[in-house]
C-alpha cells in the first residue's frame, strides 16, 4: 500500500469514527439534532468560540451524560482492539486476546477485590483502576514465568498457561462474589457484565493516560510485529531482542486491559473479532492492522453501547451481552466457512 | 572472521555435537555435509549465536558472540533458515525490506540507504519483477530467492544457509549455488551452506566440512574430503568418486553392495 493510500484509508476510519460519535450522542431517550451537538462540542472544546444559544437540559444531556460515555467507549474500544491484534501477531494465533492470556480475569480479580474490600470509599476512584492494573501485570508475569524454560518462553505453552490461570482468576472472582455482602455483590455483578452506564469525565480523566500510552507503544511495535511473524527463529537472526520485545508487548497489553476492565467490567469479543475483520479486509500487516483496529474497535465500541442504552428503553442492558450478542455468532460463521490456515489469518 | 573452538553441544543431555574446532574465513564458500542428523543444522544455529554450546567459546571477529548486541551480530552474519515459514499477506518488498531491521533507525519509515540495500538485494537474487507479488503466491523456488534476499537486505559479511536448494528444482538450485558463489568471488563473503548434493558440493564449495558421529570427520578441500573411504565412514555406503568431464570438479557416484552402478541411487546427474 502506498502512503498516500494508507492515509486516505485512516481518515475515512477516522472520519467514520467521528460521525459515529456524534450519532452516539444524539440518540438517547431525548433526541439532539446533530448539528446541535457539534456546537455544543465546538462551544465546550474550544472555550467558547461558538456563542451558546441553547438551552442547559441538551448541554447537561450531551456534555455531562453522552460525551463522556461516548469518550469511554472510544478508548475501551481501540484499547481492546489494539491489544487483542498486537498479541494475535505476538502469539501467531488468531484465538490470542488478553482474555485467553488470562489477563482480564486478573484485572477482574483486583476490580473486584476493590469493590468488595470498599476501597473505593478510602482511596477514591483510583482504587479500581490501580488494582485492575495490578491484576493484570501481575497476572501476565505469573504466565510468563510459568510458561518459562531456561530464558525461553515458548508461544504454546504461554498460551496454555495463560488459559490455566484465566479459569483459576475465574474461580476467585466467584469466591469474592460469594464472600461479598448484598450490596457490594450487586455491584460486582453489574460490573462484571460489563458496561458503560456509569461513564463520567472522572473514569475518562483516570484511564486516558494507561489507554493512549499502552496503545502508542503497541502500535510503535509494528515492525517487530511483522517480523515475529515469520518465527521468532528468524526475528533472532534479523537482529531483533525477541524476549524483550514480548516483555514490552505484554506490559503494553496488560496496562490497557488493566485500564480498559476497570472502568468497564469484562466486554469480550471485541479484541477477537475487531482485528479479524480488519485483516480479513486489509492484510495482515501491522503498521496498518493496529491503527485500523483502533478505530475500528472504537467504532465497534460506540455502536454496541448505543444499542445497549435504545433495544429495552428505559432500561439498559450490558454492553458485554451485546458483544457477545454479536461477537459469538460472527466467531460461529468463521470457524464453519474456513476452509484452511490462509484463510484464517 | 568466524571461529569455534572445542565446541560441545547437546539436546537434552543428548550430545550432538562433541569438539568442535572451525574456522570461517571470508572469500570462500565453506559446504556443510554429512548424513540426516548429523548435526549439520544443530552446527549452524551455534555458529548463528541461536543455540548456545555446553562448552567451547564461539568467537565472531575475535570476541565472544554472546558479547555482541543481537542487531550487531545481525549486521555481519545473515541466515537463510532450513525450514522458512512463509507467512501470506506479506509482499516480496515487504518481506526483503525486513533484511534492514537491524539497521533501522526511524521507527515508521525507511531511510534512502535502506532503500537503496533492498534494492541491490532484489536485483542481485534476479526478483525484481516480484517485488508487489504476495510471497504465499510465489514458487518454493521464488520464496527461497526472497528469503535470500532479505539476508543480503542484512549486507552480511558471512552468509549462512542451510539445505536452501532442497525441494528445489535443477534450475532453481543451480541458481542459488551460482549467486552464492558470486557473492564469495565478487563481494569477499563468506559462505556456508549446508547442503545434501555431494556432486554440487564438490563443484561450487571451496571447502567441505564432513560432518560424522559428532564430530568433524574431516575438513578440507573436496578433494581431499570426498573420498570412498570418507563416505563410506560417515554414509556408510560404497561409492566411487571420478571427474566429471564436463565440469572438471569431483563426481560422486554411489555403488550398490555387488559394486556395480544401482539405478535408482545413482547420483551422477549431468548438469
Ligand atoms: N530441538 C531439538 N530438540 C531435541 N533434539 C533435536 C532438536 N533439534 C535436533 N535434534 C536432534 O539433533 C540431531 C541433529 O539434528 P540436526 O542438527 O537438525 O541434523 P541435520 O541438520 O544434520 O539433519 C538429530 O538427532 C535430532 O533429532
Ligand atoms: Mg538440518
Amino acid at each position: 500500500m502506498k502512503h498516500g493510500n494508507y492515509f486516505l484509508m485512516m481518515g475515512f476510519i477516522g472520519t467514520g469514527l467521528l460521525f459515529t460519535a456524534c450519532l452516539a450522542v444524539m440518540i438517547g431517550p431525548v433526541v439532539i439534532k446533530p448539528l446541535l451537538v457539534v456546537k455544543i462540542w465546538v462551544h465546550q472544546f474550544t472555550g467558547g468560540l461558538i456563542e451558546k444559544e441553547w438551552s442547559r437540559i441538551p448541554e447537561v444531556i450531551v456534555m455531562d451524560i453522552r460525551t463522556p460515555r461516548v469518550l469511554l467507549s472510544i478508548l475501551v474500544g481501540m484499547g481492546l482492539a489494539v491489544s487483542g491484534a498486537a498479541m494475535q501477531g505476538l502469539f501467531r494465533n488468531p484465538m490470542a486476546e488478553p482474555y485467553v492470556l488470562g489477563m482480564s480475569s486478573g484485572a477482574a480479580v483486583g476490580a473486584c477485590l476493590a469493590i468488595v474490600l470498599g476501597m473505593g470509599r478510602v482511596f477514591g476512584p483510583f482504587a479500581i483502576p490501580i488494582l485492575a492494573f495490578t491484576g493484570a501485570t501481575v497476572t501476565i508475569f505469573v504466565v510468563y514465568n510459568i510458561a518459562r524454560t531456561g530464558n525461553r518462553v515458548p508461544t504454546e505453552t504461554l498460551l496454555l498457561a495463560g488459559i490455566a490461570v484465566g479459569l483459576f482468576l475465574y474461580a476467585v472472582v466467584s469466591f469474592l462474589k460469594i464472600s461479598a455482602s448484598m450490596e457490594n455483590l450487586q455491584n460486582v455483578v453489574l460490573w462484571l457484565m460489563g458496561s458503560f452506564a456509569m461513564a463520567t469525565w472522572m473514569d475518562v480523566k483516570i484511564v486516558i493516560l494507561p489507554l493512549l500510552g499502552g496503545i502508542c507503544v503497541l502500535c510503535f511495535m509494528v515492525r517487530e510485529l511483522d517480523i515475529l511473524q515469520f518465527g521468532e527463529e528468524t526475528a533472532i537472526h534479523l537482529g531483533m531482542n525477541v524476549e524483550t520485545v514480548k516483555r514490552i508487548l505484554l506490559i503494553a497489553s496488560a496496562l490497557v486491559t488493566g485500564a480498559a476492565v476497570s472502568v468497564s467490567g469484562i466486554i469480550g469479543f471485541v479484541g477477537l473479532i475487531v482485528p479479524h475483520m480488519v485483516r480479513m479486509a486489509m492484510g495482515s500487516r501491522h503498521r496498518i492492522l493496529l491503527p485500523a483496529s483502533a478505530l475500528c474497535g472504537a467504532i465497534f465500541l460506540v455502536c454496541c453501547d448505543t444499542l445497549a442504552r435504545v433495544v429495552s428503553q428505559p432500561s439498559e442492558v450490558p454492553i458485554g451481552i451485546i458483544t457477545a450478542a454479536i461477537g459469538a455468532p460472527y466467531f460461529v460463521y468463521l470457524l464453519k466457512r474456513r476452509k484452511n490456515a490462509v484463510n484464517w489469518w | 572472521m568466524l571461529k569455534l573452538l572445542n565446541i560441545s553441544a547437546s539436546y537434552q543431555d543428548i550430545p550432538i555435537l562433541e569438539n568442535i574446532y572451525l574456522n570461517i574465513s571470508s572469500k570462500l564458500f565453506y559446504g556443510i555435509i554429512g548424513p540426516n542428523g548429523a548435526g549439520k543444522t544443530t552446527l549452524l544455529k551455534i555458529m548463528t549465536g541461536i543455540k548456545g554450546p555446553d562448552a567451547g567459546e564461539v568467537l565472531l571477529q575475535g570476541k565472544k558472540i554472546n558479547r555482541f548486541a543481537k542487531k550487531e551480530v545481525a549486521k555481519i552474519m545473515a541466515v537463510v533458515p532450513q525450514s522458512s515459514f512463509v507467512p501470506p499477506l506479506f509482499t516480496v518488498e515487504d518481506v526483503v525490506s525486513m533484511g534492514r531491521y537491524p539497521f533501522q533507525q526511524l521507527r515508521f519509515s525507511d531511510s534512502d540507504a535502506d532503500r537503496r540495500c533492498v534494492d541491490e538485494a532484489m536485483e542481485k537474487t534476479g526478483i525484481n519483477g516480484l517485488r508487489h507479488r504476495r510471497i504465499n503466491e510465489l514458487s518454493g523456488g521464488q520464496r527461497q530467492e526472497v528469503i535470500i534476499a532479505r539476508a543480503l537486505a542484512q549486507t552480511p559479511q558471512i552468509l549462512m544457509l542451510d539445505e536452501p536448494t532442497a525441494n528445489l528444482d535443477i534450475k532453481h538450485q543451480m541458481k542459488i549455488l551460482h549467486l552464492t558463489s558470486a557473492l564469495v568471488r565478487n563481494e569477499g563473503m563468506a559462505a556456508v551452506m549446508v547442503i545434501h548434493d555431494l556432486n554440487l558440493a564438490a563443484r561450487f564449495c571451496d571447502r567441505l566440512i564432513l560432518l560424522h558421529d559428532k564430530k568433524i570427520l574431516t575438513m578440507g578441500t573436496p578433494e581431499t574430503v570426498l573420498t570412498p573411504a570418507h563416505l563410506k565412514t560417515a554414509y556408510g555406503v560404497e561409492t566411487s568418486v571420478g571427474e566429471n568431464p564436463l565440469t572438471r570438479s569431483l563426481e560422486v557416484t554411489v555403488l550398490d553392495k555387488k559394486g556395480a552402478v544401482h539405478e535408482s541411487v545413482k547420483q551422477c546427474v549431468n548438469y
